[in-house]
Formats: C-alpha cells, structure tokens, sequence
C-alpha cells in the first residue's frame, strides 16, 4: 500500500499586479507517493517555482491561493496559521532553494542555521542539535564537519553551500523536501554529486521529493514521474519512462527537440525551436494555453476547456485536442517534411 | 583551414590577490601557459568548470587584459600593440547575460549602431539602414529599433547583442556562455542563428560554455580547461568518443542526456575543486583523479600528442606501458560494471560511438 504524502487537487494562484489579475498557476493536480521523486518541468515564467512557494504557504502578500485539496500526509493545510504552517515547514516539509549564495544567511554561521530548524521544533539541547548538524553533514560528504560548524557562509564554495543547504532540509527528518533548481548555479560536476547525493539520501530517508527544474537531462534522470508546465497549466503528467519514450503533448516533443543529444542529434544540424513567445498570464484565457505556438493548433484548440486524455495506461495524460493516433501521425508528416 | 586567426603562445595570466587580512598578496595563475591556435573558419568550444581561467582566457583574447607572459596574436599581430580600435574591427564578444550586457538607456538602434560610430564609420547616413538589415538578419523586426531592451525578451535581447557583434563584420567571434542564461526554446533558436550566420559570413567562433552538449553540437575542436591550463585537445568528434584525460572523461561522465532510467552517474570527483592560489603539486588534478599514480604528484605532466591534439597527462608517457594503461582502464570499467550506474554509463558511450560512427 503506497502512503499519499501530499495530494493537491485544483490549486490556483492569482497574483495582483497593476496590469490586472495574473493568473500564475491555474487549477492543477497532482500527487506524491511515500519515496517518490515528482519532477516539475517548464520554462521560466510557467509558475513552477509559485507552485512550490504555495505548497509551502510562502507566497507574497499580493498572492490569492486556492485550492479544493491540499493535504499533506492526510492533514489539510489549507487554512492553516502562520503559526501552525510555521510548527510544518522545516519539521514536515522542507525547502532547498536555487542559489546557495542567498538563501543562507550571511551574519550567522552556517553551525547556527543548521541547529535553528532543531531546536525550533524539536525539544532537544544545544548539543544534541548540534550533534546532529555534524552527523548530517558528515552524511552529505562535508570533511571536518566539527570545525565547519564555526563558518560562515562566505567562507564555504558553491557546491559546499549546497550540501549545507541539503543537510539543513534534512535537520528535521521531513516527509517531503522541496528543491527548487537545487543546482542551477552549479558546475556539471558538482551538479551530478550534488543530484546523486540526494537520491541517496532519499532512498535512506525515505522520503518524498518534489524537484522544480527546467533542465530535462536532470528531469529524466532523476525523476519517477514528471509533469511538464507550460504558462500555469500542467500539459502532460506521467512516469519519466513514459513522458520521454512518447512525449504526446505538442510542447513537451517541442521541448525534446530542442535540446541536442549527444549521439542522437546530428552535431551542427538545425535544432528544434518552438516559435513565438509565452502568452501574457494576465487575466482569462480560453483554450490550450500552448495553441498560439503549436504547428499543430486547429480551430478547437481555442474553445473552452481542453481535457486531459490518457496516452497510456498507468497515468500518462496529456491536455491536447489531439488523440495519440494523430499526434503520431502530425510528427512523421513533419519529420518526413 | 589554412592559417591561424588567433594564435595563443605559452600565455599567462596572473592576479595578485589577498589572502586575508594583513596577511598580502598572493599570485593567482588564473591561466597559466596556455598555448592555442584557432584556424580560420573554425568553431573552437573551451569547456571547464567555473574558476578554470576560461573567462579569463578570452578576456586576454579580445584585448581587454594584457597577459603577463605570452604572446596573443590576432592575424598575425600581438593584440597588446595593437590599436583597440583595429582588434575590436577583427574580434568581437557576444557575453553571457543579454540582461545585463546591454544599457538599460539606450535604445536598440543606439545600441546596435555604436559600434559604426566608435570605428567612425564615414557614412552616418546608412547607419540605420545597416543596423535594421543586420537586425532583420538575427531574426529582430525593424519595428524594435526605436524600443528599449527592457522592452523585449532574453533571446530577443541575445539577438540584439550578436547583431551588435557583426554590424561592423568581424572575423572572429568569441561567445563567453552565449546561451546559459535563456530558456531551452530560446536556446535552439539563437544556436540556429549562430550556425546560420557563421556560414553567411564565414565566420570563426570561439565559444566558452559549461554546457558539454552545446559545445558537442557546435565546436569542430574542443579544448578542456582546468586550473588554467588546456588539459587536453582534439578535435570534437575524438574528443567525446574517446576521451584521453581522466577529467575530461569525469566531465563527459557528467553530463546528464535526456534518457530516463539511467540514473544518475557518480562522477568520481570526491575532492572539491582545487584552491587556484594554492594548486596541488604535480599534475593539479591529481587529488581528484580515479586513476592517480605515484608520480603524479611529483612530477608535471608531459604533453602528449593524440590523434587531432594534445593531453597532458602521465598515463600516456612512454615509459608508462601500453598494456599497464590499458590494464588500468580495464580494471577500472571492470570496477564500475559492479554498480549497475556505471554499467549504464559505460552503455551510454558505447551507444554514443556507435552512432558517431554510423554518421
């Protein structure tokens, strides 16, 4: 029997901004299992890194959410205080942010920022709070942890502030970590460490991850499913397998196009490139929010909602008016072209 | 392919930075002998991690940093003797960050004009004329000539930048990370736009990025940086289906394809990036290499020739038998079947090579 750590169902986010309402994230869904890695996958501006905010109720004031389910491990956290939401973050759900430069604070040493989430939460000493930094960052790889607890932040390299940033999210034991572009700022190298260290700490752990990204080669490495989001809207959601072996929505094949892959891609060829640009969030829009740029948009694309269909069996969905059948049929006409 | 635009011989870069409070100054060999010739018409891609002196590199390249030992010849001449002007006419840079790269206050069409107006170009009257057909040829409509780059978006500010870079028809370009800081879509677009203009004018790319895969899709020849100094050479397609020195091997390693189910690989690099005023002896990367032997910490590496470049490394000397190097390469592969990643990753080259074969 799988464990349902999170279940999010028709979660909106409206932000005012002087030109109108922007409409950041609009009604999606999805889930994540005990152990499982979801990957949240987009270009900028699509609203992922709103989505995780929301989740965590870290949104700015200017931002509405609303959904009609939020649970974390079967608790409903939509109308929780601040004070309640703030007892969660850092003892059930954890946060890793993009730039390790910023999100650790420079006036404390990083031994201070680890313990805070500890003794916060947790009834415990000084020294068994700090007993514990030293045991996590030991785990993720930091030598002398001992002495590194008296650092501060500026004295630590990029790849070292992650591993910091990690060991802190883990400080409470947390059924769900958030990493939002968790290596972003980092060399291939250190990223590869840095991607590998947290499935390992994971799969120890056990527990569930939730990683925004807009880098598809993480994605599919890492991922057990994968929702890809295009202007608010999840367009295509399934198993990593499945998204990258039969991509069905017209932006997620756009996507996988574009990028060149070594061996497959012929070195110096045309790329893929999906024309036009992200359409303006600000007030409603009706239809495939991918239409304007699709090479495959027909008259229906623009009329009210499009439904999710199946593309296979086992959860792989995808929001076109397009069937499998056609689709298939659409990319050979345009390969053959 | 005849003869050499740029020609890099034995440069050195050296800053002098503190090393703490009251404690001086210590030299930082940010490049550090490093000897390179890029052939007309070619695309040299510079790969490294951060810290590697690449920027660096090209800094010296374009003019803008003297180095302190070396030569740096553009066509010929030393860039450091001679006029500003008449190198910027040869060589021009497209920077990684259209954000910040281009001012807030000037309009596009100041912007993409300065360039005529710096070499006192003798016609003002077609300046316009010139700027919006190069323009229409990146790919920007006329109509954003009087807009402000605040007003358009990363690529179309990318575009902005390279029209700004050929209006005057360079020779060389030198891209410094030309598409780290744009979204997938936009990144084929303006990589499109880069092959398309290279054929139309013939142009010589030097391109530094971090992104193996961009460089595998655009370089003819790469160079692999670490701690200021080329650590290997070759052309693209020797280079990425066999690689010679174990850290360009560890960086192709890292590079994660789009291909589920391979997991991620464990690249072996356990130590952290070497402090550059500080560099390990011998070969500098040796506290990080899988494959380490004695002398490498005692002696400098030689340079070796391979096929189509250079490595500068010890397992290639010739006192080091053949059968020695490859039974340590066996042992290693036969290390890392062991653990199934591995395996995946070993399976992920082979496909790799066969499919360049195949082309």
């Amino acid at each position: 029997m799988v464990e349902r750590i999170l279940e999010v169902e028709r979660l909106s986010v409206d932000i005012q901004v002087p030109a109108g309402m922007l409409r950041a994230v609009q009604g999606i869904d999805f889930h994540v299992d005990r152990g499982e890695t979801l990957c949240i996958v987009g270009e900028s501006g699509c609203g992922k890194s709103i989505t995780a905010l929301s989740l965590m109720n870290l949104l700015p004031s200017s931002a509405i959410r609303s959904a009609n389910k939020l649970e974390l491990d079967g608790q409903d956290i939509r109308n929780l205080d601040e004070r309640k939401m703030s007892d969660l973050r850092g003892d059930r759900i954890a946060m890793i942010f993009q730039e390790p430069m910023t999100s650790l604070n420079p006036a404390y040493t990083i031994g201070n920022q680890l313990e805070e989430a500890m003794l916060r939460h947790r009834n415990v000493s000084r020294s068994e709070a700090r007993d514990r930094a030293v045991f996590l960052l030991e785990k993720v790889g930091i030598t002398g942890a001992r002495g590194r607890l008296k650092q501060y932040p500026h004295q630590l390299s990029g790849g070292l502030r992650q591993r910091v940033m990690i060991a802190m999210s883990l400080m409470c034991g947390p059924d769900l970590i958030i990493a939002d572009e968790p290596t972003t700022a980092l060399d291939v190298t250190i990223q590869a460490q840095i991607l590998h260290l947290l499935a390992d700490l994971q799969r120890e752990f056990n527990m569930s991850l939730i990683l925004i990204t807009h880098d598809l080669g993480i994605v599919a490495r890492v991922a057990d499913r994968v929702a890809v989001m295009y202007a608010g809207e999840f367009v295509e959601t399934g198993s990593a397998d499945e998204v990258f072996n039969r991509p069905s929505h017209p932006y997620t094949q756009g996507l996988l196009n574009c990028i060149p892959i070594p061996g497959k891609t012929k070195r110096g060829a045309h790329l893929g490139a999906i024309p036009g640009i992200v359409p303006s969030l600000i007030g409603y829009m009706e239809g495939c929010h991918f239409a304007s740029r699709c090479q495959f948009a027909q008259d229906d694309c623009l009329r009210g909602d499009i439904a999710f269909r199946d593309a296979a069996k086992g959860g792989h969905e995808y929001r076109c008016v397009l069937s499998p059948a056609e689709t298939a049929r659409n990319i050979k006409k345009a390969s053959a072209a | 392919m005849n003869k050499p635009v740029i020609e890099v011989a034995d440069a050195t870069k050296t800053f002098m930075v503190s090393a703490g409070f009251m404690r001086g100054k210590m030299p930082l060999h940010a490049v550090n002998g490093v000897s390179v010739e890029v052939q007309q018409g070619e695309v040299l891609g510079i790969v490294g991690e951060s810290g590697c002196g690449k920027t660096t590199l090209a800094r010296m390249m374009l003019g803008l940093l003297d180095p302190t030992s070396g030569a740096i010849k553009v066509n010929g001449q030393p860039v450091h003797e001679v006029d500003r002007l008449e190198v910027a006419r040869q060589l021009q840079p497209i920077f990684q960050d259209p954000y910040s790269s281009l001012n807030p206050r000037k309009s596009i069409g100041d912007i993409v004009t300065l360039p005529l107006k710096v070499q006192g170009d003798p016609d003002p009257g077609t300046w316009k004329s010139r700027a919006e057909e190069m323009m229409e040829l990146v790919g920007l409509p006329r109509r954003v000539y009087n807009n402000y780059p605040s007003q358009l978006s990363g690529g179309q500010r990318q575009r902005v930048a390279i029209a700004r870079a050929l209006i005057n028809r360079p020779q060389i370009v030198i891209c410094d990370e030309p598409t780290s800081a744009l979204d997938v879509s936009v990144q084929s677009q303006i990589l499109n736009l880069l092959q398309d203009l290279r054929k139309e004018f013939g142009l010589t790319y030097i391109i530094i990025s971090h992104n193996l895969a961009v460089v595998e899709h655009m370089a003819t020849r790469v160079a692999v940086m670490y701690l200021g100094r080329i650590v290997e050479q070759a052309d693209t397609e020797s280079l990425f289906s066999s690689p010679k020195h174990p850290y360009t091997e560890a960086l192709l390693g890292s590079v994660l394809t789009p291909e589920p189910g391979l997991g991620v690989p464990d690249t072996h690099l356990g130590a952290a990036y070497p402090n550059p005023i500080d560099p390990p002896s011998g070969c500098t990367f040796h506290p990080r290499c899988a494959k380490v032997m004695d002398r490498c910490s005692k002696q400098f590496p030689p340079i070796i020739p391979t096929k189509g470049g250079f490595v500068e490394c010890h397992l290639y000397a010739d006192d080091v038998k053949p059968g020695k190097v490859a039974t340590t390469r066996r042992r290693t592969a036969a290390a890392k079947a062991k653990t199934g990643r591995a395996a995946t990753v070993r399976k992920t080259t082979r496909k790799r090579t066969s499919a360049s074969k195949g082309k």
